[in-house]
């Protein structure tokens, strides 16, 4: 077979992509699936919601089940608004403080040169394998030594130690090329200076990923909330949604309760809906940092 | 010239100063929660402790214990372990790798798409598959599930997929292959976009035959670093996901310790048997599996050069 073209990243349709929608297609409707379904769960009204059989798609479309969930407040009587808050403020923290930390180790581990970095390097890229919740109690310690437990600090500092982001913001700086840097450093240009004004503005794809990465973790993070506060009023909004349909939900018959099944899809479908949307407003510079992902 | 070696040398020892005032916030956190946490794993999985007293120095008995006595451990746990990370990490892979190489062969605009549909179930949070899966699966005629084969007369009761022994695994299995298209996904993707055209146009004068050759020859040899870091991404989320089963279930431990994960082993003594010296050990041999999977996977993808 004679060569005809390479069919990566094709600019028009031809008939011999068909096969591959054929496939994908389908694929992308069955994992969009769950997502439909909590959408329409979320609106259903009482008795579409335990209608026999069940239906897919929401007849009488109500937005009955926000209401109530505002309406709950939680067993100590704080106020949803008040875990919804803090979510926010601990969010909003821990993504700019991540980004600062990674912007700056990495660009000292892109461009800087000294002894050890070959070893530091080395160091966070195995780390990139780290799974926290294999040491949860000694993090729980580490916490608790620190004297950061039971405040809002014990959210956000766990969660600043993030290998995968200083990994792709440091193959981001990687490819700027030297001479910028070399032309500013002429200049009398300082390491804060160069990051702030040259470093920053080129690598902001890989910030942004990192940025996304970091809300995802930290916005559907329950860990902090369960082991290292126990003062309900700095517990966080994703923790309280979860006791919310943790405890609408009957471990002895694998049911629903009947009140419950509304308020659970609505406080998922709360949940998710941030990551999707910043998702999307982002995706674009998530792919071109991807490009740089490789672990040579 | 001795003036302009003493310039150089001033420069790059002011590298290494600044270098050490830019990671050093980093490194701080990074000792802080990566690399003492770890440490004391190690160190605690020496000990008895229960929390109340002191750590009591015991040796290795934690692990002859875990490798010998705890039944739970090497019937259920390791085997369930093993199946579970085998077919998410290489299946999720695999599946992760085709869809993206699928998606590279047409146009942009349905191609960003649907890789956004695709990666949507990764970022949903463990609430929202918590609730999802709970309710399509929920043990009563309301469930989704079981509606539909009652409806196609399939069974007749319907069936407590979430509380039996026979269904929770591939349940857990089903749910964390649908949410494992993730960053190591979206690496992928860009890996084989971003593969210079010429190498195929090369090849195929050289005689390459078939697409399959084209994966094989020039496709994944192209793209090896993102392959690796596809394949960690991969290996960590196999291991990371394992509250799947309890919260499936709403119970640690999951019904007849079917869907009982290592991370759940750890988490059953450590902050329910408060054996704390015990579950440091289990943790330990966690990390050294994630360890292990993931030098196979640099095998694999390093680039030899």
């Amino acid at each position: 077979m004679a060569y005809q073209g390479t069919k990566i990243n094709p600019s028009r349709f031809s008939f011999s992509q068909l096969k591959f929608y054929i496939i994908l297609v389908p694929m992308c409707l069955f994992m969009l699936l769950p997502i439909v379904y909590i959408i329409n769960q979320a609106f259903k009204p009482l008795d579409e919601l335990f209608m026999f059989p069940p239906r897919f798609f929401v007849q009488k479309p109500t937005l009955k089940n926000f209401e109530e969930l505002f309406r709950t407040a939680s067993s100590t009587g704080v106020p949803m608004s008040r875990y919804l808050l803090n979510s926010i403020i601990v969010t909003i923290i821990t993504m700019v403080l991540t980004l600062l930390l990674v912007v700056t180790s990495g660009y000292a581990l892109s461009k800087k040169r000294f002894r050890a970095k070959r070893l530091l390097l080395n160091i966070n890229q195995t780390a990139l394998m780290f799974v926290p919740i294999s040491v949860m109690i000694p993090r729980y310690l580490v916490v608790v030594n620190l004297g950061i437990d039971n405040t809002i600090f014990s959210h956000i500092i766990p969660m600043l130690a993030t290998p995968v982001g200083l990994f792709l913001v440091k193959q981001f700086i990687d490819q700027i090329p030297d001479s910028i840097l070399e032309a500013a450093k002429l200049d009398g240009a300082k390491d804060f200076y160069i990051i702030r004004r040259i470093i920053i503005p080129l690598v902001r794809p890989a910030l942004a990923t990192v940025a996304i990465l970091t809300f995802q973790a930290v916005w559907n993070a329950t860990e902090s909330s369960n082991f290292y506060v126990t003062d309900e009023t700095i517990k966080t909004f994703a923790f309280y949604m979860n006791s919310l349909t943790a405890s609408n939900f009957s471990t002895a018959t694998g049911t629903v309760t009947i009140a419950g099944a509304g308020m659970a899809a609505a406080s998922s479908l709360i949940m998710f809906l941030p990551n999707l949307i910043i998702f999307i407003a982002m995706q674009s510079k998530v792919m071109s940092t991807m490009v740089h992902s490789g672990i040579k | 010239m001795s003036k302009m070696w003493s310039k150089l040398k001033d420069k790059s020892f002011g590298d290494a100063f600044y270098a050490f005032i830019l990671l050093t916030p980093y490194a701080v956190i990074f000792l802080l929660f990566i690399a003492i946490p770890i440490a004391i794993a190690i160190v605690l999985s020496l000990t008895y402790f229960n929390v109340i007293e002191p750590p009591r120095y015991t040796g290795l008995l934690n692990y002859i214990t875990l490798l010998t006595q705890d039944e739970i451990f090497s019937r259920y746990v390791l085997p369930n372990t093993f199946k579970y990370a085998l077919i998410i990490g290489p299946g999720g892979y695999l599946l992760s790798f085709i869809t993206a190489w699928m998606l590279a062969q047409i146009q942009k605009v349905p191609r960003t798409i649907m890789a956004l549909a695709l990666y949507t179930p990764s970022m949903v949070g463990p609430v929202f598959i918590t609730v999802v899966f709970r309710t399509l699966f929920s043990g009563d005629e309301a469930g989704y599930i079981n509606a539909i084969l009652i409806r196609l007369e399939l069974i007749d009761q319907p069936i407590q997929f979430l509380l039996s022994p026979d269904y929770i695994m591939n349940i857990m299995i089903f749910v964390s292959l649908w949410s494992s298209m993730g960053i190591g996904f979206l690496a992928m993707l860009a890996g084989i976009l971003n593969i210079n055209e010429e190498l195929y146009e090369a090849a195929y004068v050289d005689g390459l035959k078939n697409r399959f050759q084209e994966i094989i020859y020039i496709t994944v040899p192209s793209m090896k670093p993102q392959m690796l870091f596809g394949a960690v991404m991969a290996i960590v989320n196999a291991f990371n996901t394992g509250w799947i089963g309890v919260a499936l279930s709403g119970s640690n431990p999951t019904p007849g310790y079917s869907g009982q994960l290592i991370v759940n082993h750890i988490e059953d003594y450590g902050f329910q048997r408060y054996e704390m010296g015990y579950a440091a050990a289990v943790s330990v041999a966690l990390l050294l599996m994630v360890s292990v999977f993931s030098k196979i996977a640099h095998k694999l993808f390093t680039e030899k050069d």
